[in-house]
């Protein structure tokens, strides 16, 4: 019985508050609705206040982003707001019109190009590599795998680590007869996007039974959330292999394979090689992943992370000085802003890739006259 | 004089009444904001997921391939993962929380040592989540790692199994608490009577208390069914998140809460969002379909 007092006595209280709650907006519904308003028209308010720039999207780009952000803040007293949020969930907020910036680690594929209904600007911020760590205590050296190779493992044609594909290429290399383990990430990513469009590029099997995107059907391995997740799988499992970001993998000091590039180079993957990957003919609108790259020295995995705009600035009662905010912050970003880039493990734009990158910020444009 | 002291007795009359008025129309409010709540609920999950339901039909619920590239969604390996770590951490959590139960409620009901249990099972339940995911990864994997190298398994670690044992834990607490409080509402007369007869304290737990209490304890089973089937952190870092079916139970797999959780921010093409919101929409409708069926069971319990 006593329970059910309290019980009922907790409920009443409940009640109480939901009636005073309520009440106050009954006594004085005009008031309420007032301030209703007001919010409503300081966050609007907030999105015209020129000082201050919204953007959304990839979780990648985000440390490179707050430091480089912070360091334009100190600069220029603009202040940006950047929400983290994935790169899908940046295109959308970008299609919707309520950032003045979005940033994704793919293009726009054509079903998105197709919602924003006018052209969209990519334009290249920084570009990072995906590694292939491993787990094999046993072993000193540093693992080579080549295309061949790791499109095998993850199709699960290739089952142990004594492979005679494996062995072959390391040779001298003393390789343990555990079972390979594969770990991918379970969540929706780009660093997956860049990883198996590779995977497409090197490998026919791969690009007609699997297919590229941010989350793929894999044939085989287990799941992990976040380079984290995927990063504990490899430590914990022995035999365990897996993709993580360069950035992740340098901070956390996990064993990483020199991958074989196209011109037959084993390299190892250091913010040097992934900029060297993207200093090649690039196309005009930068728009390309660069995974399998023709750079001599370049480091085959990795790809760009690219801020996207709408080329014609002047939208939803935009100020001419907001737009130019805008251009000029991106262009801050691709010059004097790049220097952030080495110290948190991202790879600088090459030369190609700046000059691309000038060139695209300057087709943007203002009531169709250009911003710069 | 009279006639003012009538005055001020009609006018607080008035007042009360209206008082009642206002309680009885906020309440009735109040519960129907609830009921459209759970409505609106219900009809944003049916309208968004329109697209994959028109485009996929019965096969998303059939179909064994979820494969984002080439837009095939089918479900059932995550409908199966999630009725099998929910329904075997039901199976591991059952003779914990029925044996605290009894245990709190007949044998230690007071005392300083059964407040103290008491509170440390309550706290099973406010621990958040991802500290069990963690712990989980952390202590849970490596055990099992070694249990399945001594079974002769693939030495996953995590999987299925794992999972299930993480949300045996987690869900403890709801039949424990549950479980107690009815054992502790049975009529110590009823209990004299059988002591009185000569029932052994066995015998009065077997013969009194639990057919007694029988329906409390499924109502605390059913609820932590329910927390069960919608967990969604610790089961995601511990399942091993592969869109193949499971073959055994120490085999990786995936959940529908998880695959939600997982893939939502970057689900890039319109039918591929939709179909993550149907898949909300079936995991909300399989939570509704136990809870009625749990009810119907209770009701029989109860009624018999």
């Amino acid at each position: 019985m006593k329970i059910i007092t309290t019980i009922k006595n907790v409920f009443f209280a409940a009640l109480l508050l939901g009636v005073t709650g309520s009440i106050t907006p009954g006594c004085n519904g005009n008031s309420g609705k007032e301030s209703g308003s007001d919010s409503t028209s300081t966050a609007s308010s907030g999105t015209n206040d020129d000082k201050t720039l919204l953007g959304a999207g990839s979780t990648f780009v985000y440390p490179l982003f707050s430091k480089q952000f912070s360091e334009y803040n100190k600069l220029t007293g603009l202040k940006i707001n950047y929400q983290s949020i994935g790169s899908g969930g940046g295109i959308l907020q970008l299609t919707n019109k309520t950032v003045d910036f979005g940033d994704s680690d793919a293009p726009l594929t054509e079903e998105q190009a197709q919602k924003m209904g006018v052209p969209v600007l990519h334009i290249p911020m920084c570009s990072g590599a995906v590694v292939i760590s491993y787990n094999l205590p046993e072993v000193k050296d540093t693992l080579k795998i080549s295309p061949e190779v790791l499109a095998e493992i993850y199709l699960g044609k290739i089952t142990k680590w004594n492979d005679a594909k494996i062995a072959a290429i390391n040779a001298g290399v003393k390789l343990p007869a555990t079972p390979i383990v594969i770990a991918h990430r379970s969540d929706g990513s780009g660093t997956t996007n860049i990883f198996t469009d590779y995977l497409c590029k090197v490998n026919d099997e791969w690009k007609t039974k699997v297919g590229k995107g941010t989350s793929v059907n894999w044939p085989q391995g287990i799941g992990g959330k976040g380079n984290e997740g995927v990063a504990g799988l490899i430590k914990q499992t022995p035999g365990g292999i897996g993709y993580i970001e360069l950035a992740y993998a340098v901070q956390n000091k996990m064993a990483y394979a020199k991958v074989q590039n196209k011109s037959g180079n084993y390299i190892t993957p250091n913010i040097a090689s992934t900029s060297a990957a993207s200093n090649v003919q690039l196309p005009a609108d930068s728009k390309i992943f660069l995974g399998n790259t023709d750079a001599a020295d370049g480091y085959p995995i990795s790809g760009f992370t690219w801020a996207l705009i709408y080329q014609e600035q002047n939208y939803n009662n935009r100020s001419q000085e907001r737009a130019q905010n805008v251009v000029k912050l991106l262009w801050w970003t691709i010059h004097d802003g790049q220097q952030f880039c080495q110290g948190l493990n991202y790879a600088p734009l090459s030369p190609a890739a700046v000059t691309v990158a000038e060139n695209i910020l300057k087709s943007a444009t203002f009531n169709a006259k250009p911003l710069m | 004089m009279m006639n003012v002291w009538k005055n001020v007795k009609i006018k607080r009359a008035f007042h009360q009444i209206r008082m009642e008025k206002f309680f009885k129309t906020s309440l009735v409010l109040i519960a129907l904001s609830i009921l459209i709540l759970v409505i609106s609920f219900l009809l944003t999950l049916v309208v968004q997921s329109m697209p994959s339901i028109k485009a996929l039909g019965f096969g998303f619920l059939v179909g064994k391939t979820w494969d984002p590239v080439a837009n095939v969604y089918g479900t059932y390996p995550f409908l199966l993962g999630t009725l099998l770590t929910s329904f075997l951490a039901l199976l591991i959590s059952i003779p914990f929380s029925f044996a605290i139960a009894i245990f709190l409620g007949e044998y230690f009901p007071r005392g300083w040592f059964s407040e103290f249990l008491k509170n440390s099972i309550e706290l099973i339940a406010a621990v958040p989540s991802v500290i069990y995911g963690f712990w989980g990864l952390f202590v849970l994997v490596p055990l099992v790692r070694s249990l399945e190298i001594k079974l002769g398994v693939t030495p996953y670690g995590i999987g299925i199994f794992t999972s299930s044992v993480i949300l045996a834990i987690m869900i403890i607490p709801y039949a424990a608490s549950l479980g107690r409080e009815m054992i502790r509402m049975v009529p110590s007369s009823l209990k004299e009577a059988a002591y009185s007869l000569g029932a052994t304290r066995y015998e009065v737990i077997r013969a009194v208390i639990l057919p007694y209490a029988k329906s409390g304890l499924m109502a605390g089973v059913l609820l932590s069914l329910g927390r069960a089937l919608g967990e969604t952190m610790a089961v995601t870092m511990v399942i091993g998140n592969t869109s193949l079916i499971p073959k055994s139970i120490f085999d990786p797999g995936n959940t529908m809460a998880s695959v939600i959780a997982n893939e939502f921010t970057e689900a890039a093409s319109s039918l591929y969002l939709s179909s993550l919101i149907e898949l909300g929409l079936v995991l909300f409708l399989v939570t509704v379909v136990i809870n009625l069926i749990g009810k119907r069971i209770i009701k029989r319990f109860t009624t018999e």
